[in-house]
């Protein structure tokens, strides 16, 4: 065997229930890359001692011939997935001191089923941002670097520090959440696979929100298997998100090798986009290249309102994050500015303080298109949009099971490249964003690398709650990308 | 529509957040850049469409109407900024 932190999710299970490592090794392996990867800041928190005491634990059950789906395995969790008793900050100065008193169900599911905490991920600050430059634990750098230069990159966002942990071998797997793309954009720049599931299919309680109607929680992977295995643990019905969809959980495993056969797989024309780099488009055709090789029926079809899609998310995303910000005031929890005059002076200087610029921006834009006079023209009307939207996809999955789209429109860039102009990060996600919108299960797989060599995403998008199919299909580009490249471990010198 | 210092102003305040005057006009600037950004939207006929309310097709679940969870006040005021006797402590609000 070579080093125990090369292992995928899936040989890592099969080998601690063959008893061929224990969790204790496997867990220690993992702390020590953790520490030697601290130049890359993808953890705000480490956690080693709960890590090592949940691996102990998950060792004795075993001896007993116990175990779960995940049995001794180390993860890195989100730092937007509450965690009792450890500090969850969702990237923002305003939590820095948040200790939750209560579990997500995502994360007790994964406790449940036997998992080892590794530590909380860092992220854009409240999940908003594509670069993860926003959290105010400063920005995660990519793994990868570019052939021609040493310049540091960013992992993408929201999810950066689960990617970074990932693509860097810092942990089996993490946790992402996706409101725009923030789980698939990170795993592309990254070099890793991360699955978006249905709106429904995890429980949201427990994570902090950003945007309610559209945030979803999904695995961050190496391989398309890992992500199905972590993809079952994580989903549930859950009494505490009434919005959590009371649709079996399948084994996502079980089908994965069924390949692509008679699938009927749809290109989107309008995901063509004009100053797109000429590799995103190859990578396209050869994915369609491939899929048609391994028998599926290559559709063209429509969704016309494509171009919509990002400004519709950037009035219903600010407008639903103005008000499940609201709750943070400097009162109940979180940080309280000091030197106030009076309870008003205390919110305005307790949010001033604590939120991120990216941050008060949305406030501010969702708050403008909430209020009296603009409601009509921005909010309901962006609502109508995301109908029409949802309707295209609809049509689309009249003519085919699934789609395959570019996962992002570049590849991972330079650090501070786009902080200067909001909208220039905002089109990062402009293959990603329809997919929320709609509500849609979707999963980005690493096929391919730049002339740079920095590695670039192809992206299935399914039907609602057919996140079995969309998994066979992204295992059929695995197959056939055969992307094995790893970044070099440069940070170990750093 | 375009967004003046005025309504910066106005929104920072319906925001709660205290906004340094220096900082209204880049502010005025950038979310001018995103209203008229995504003012495209305005080209689209709508008429007849149904606002988005639920992207999944579902009833929204009923529970029985009877305390699940409670009893947890401590647990409640360990993150509180400051609280007395489980009690919120803020500034005085009425004189």
């Amino acid at each position: 065997m070579s080093e125990l932190t090369d292992l995928t999710l899936a040989e890592a299970r099969d080998a601690v229930r063959a008893k061929k490592v224990s969790s204790v090794e496997l867990t220690r392996a993992f702390t020590g890359a953790v520490e030697a990867a601290r130049p890359l800041n993808a953890f705000v928190t480490e956690t080693p001692e709960r890590a090592l005491e949940m691996a102990k634990a998950s060792d004795a059950r075993i001896a007993k011939g116990e175990g779960g789906l995940l049995e001794g395995l180390p993860l890195a969790i989100k730092d937007l997935f509450c965690t009792k008793g450890v500090r969850t900050t969702a990237g923002s100065n305003i939590l820095s001191n948040f200790v939750p008193p209560y579990e997500s169900t995502v994360s007790q599911n994964l406790w449940d089923a036997g998992a080892v905490m590794l530590g909380k991920t860092n992220m854009d600050e409240f999940a908003m941002g594509s670069s993860n430059e926003t959290s105010h634990f400063g920005p995660v750098f990519n793994p990868w670097r570019s052939r021609s230069s040493n310049a540091k990159l960013v992992p993408g966002g929201s999810s950066g520090g689960s990617a970074a942990a990932v693509s860097g071998s810092l942990c089996l797997a993490a946790t992402g959440t996706d409101t725009g793309g923030s789980i698939r954009q990170p795993a592309a720049l990254s070099g890793i696979v991360g699955l978006k599931p249905t709106y429904g299919r995890c429980s949201r309680y427990g994570i902090v929100a950003f945007a309610s109607s559209l945030d979803q929680a999904g695995p961050m992977t190496r391989t398309v298997r890992d992500a199905a295995i972590l993809m079952r643990a994580m989903a549930s019905v859950d009494p505490r998100d009434s919005t959590s969809v009371d649709v079996p959980v399948p084994d996502y495993e079980a089908g994965l090798d069924a390949g692509v056969k008679g699938l009927r797989v749809g290109i989107p024309k309008e995901y063509r986009i004009d100053g797109a780099p000429p590799e995103i488009d190859a990578l396209w055709a050869e994915g369609v290249a491939w899929l048609k090789a391994q028998g599926a029926e290559i559709v063209d079809v429509s969704l016309p309102h494509t171009k919509y899609a990002l400004p519709t998310y950037y009035i219903v995303a600010p407008a639903e994050a103005s008000s499940n910000l609201a709750r943070y005031d400097g009162v109940r929890f979180g940080r309280r500015a000091q030197g106030v005059r009076d309870i008003v002076d205390l919110y305005e200087k307790s949010r001033a303080e604590g939120f991120g610029r990216e941050v008060q921006r949305r406030i501010m834009i969702g708050t403008y298109v909430l209020s009296s006079g603009y409601y009509d023209a921005y909010y309901i009307r962006a609502q109508k949009l995301r109908s029409l939207i949802a309707r295209d996809f609809d049509e689309a999955y009249k003519k085919c099971d699934v789609l395959l789209a570019p996962a992002t429109p570049c590849p991972a860039f330079a650090v501070g490249e786009k902080t200067a102009d909001p909208v220039s990060m905002y089109l990062n996600d402009v293959f990603t964003v329809p997919v929320n919108l709609a509500g849609l299960p979707a999963i980005a797989v690493p096929a391919g690398l730049t002339k740079d060599g920095l590695p670039l995403g192809l992206q299935i998008i399914g039907k609602a709650f057919d996140e079995a199919t969309v998994l066979r299909a992204g295992r059929a580009i695995e197959v056939a990308a055969d992307f094995n490249a790893k970044p070099e471990r440069w940070w170990r010198a750093a | 529509m375009s967004v003046d210092k005025d309504t910066v102003r106005r929104i920072a305040k319906l925001a709660r957040i205290a906004l340094d005057e220096g900082r209204v006009e880049p502010m005025a600037a950038e979310l001018n850049g995103i209203v008229q950004w995504v003012a495209q939207l305005d080209e689209v006929d709508v008429t007849g469409v149904a606002p988005m309310t639920s992207v999944v097709a579902q009833t929204l679940k009923m529970r029985d109407d009877v305390v699940t969870e409670g009893g947890t006040a401590d647990a409640l005021m360990a993150n509180a900024p400051d609280g007395e006797d489980h009690f919120f402590v803020v500034p005085k609000v009425v004189e």
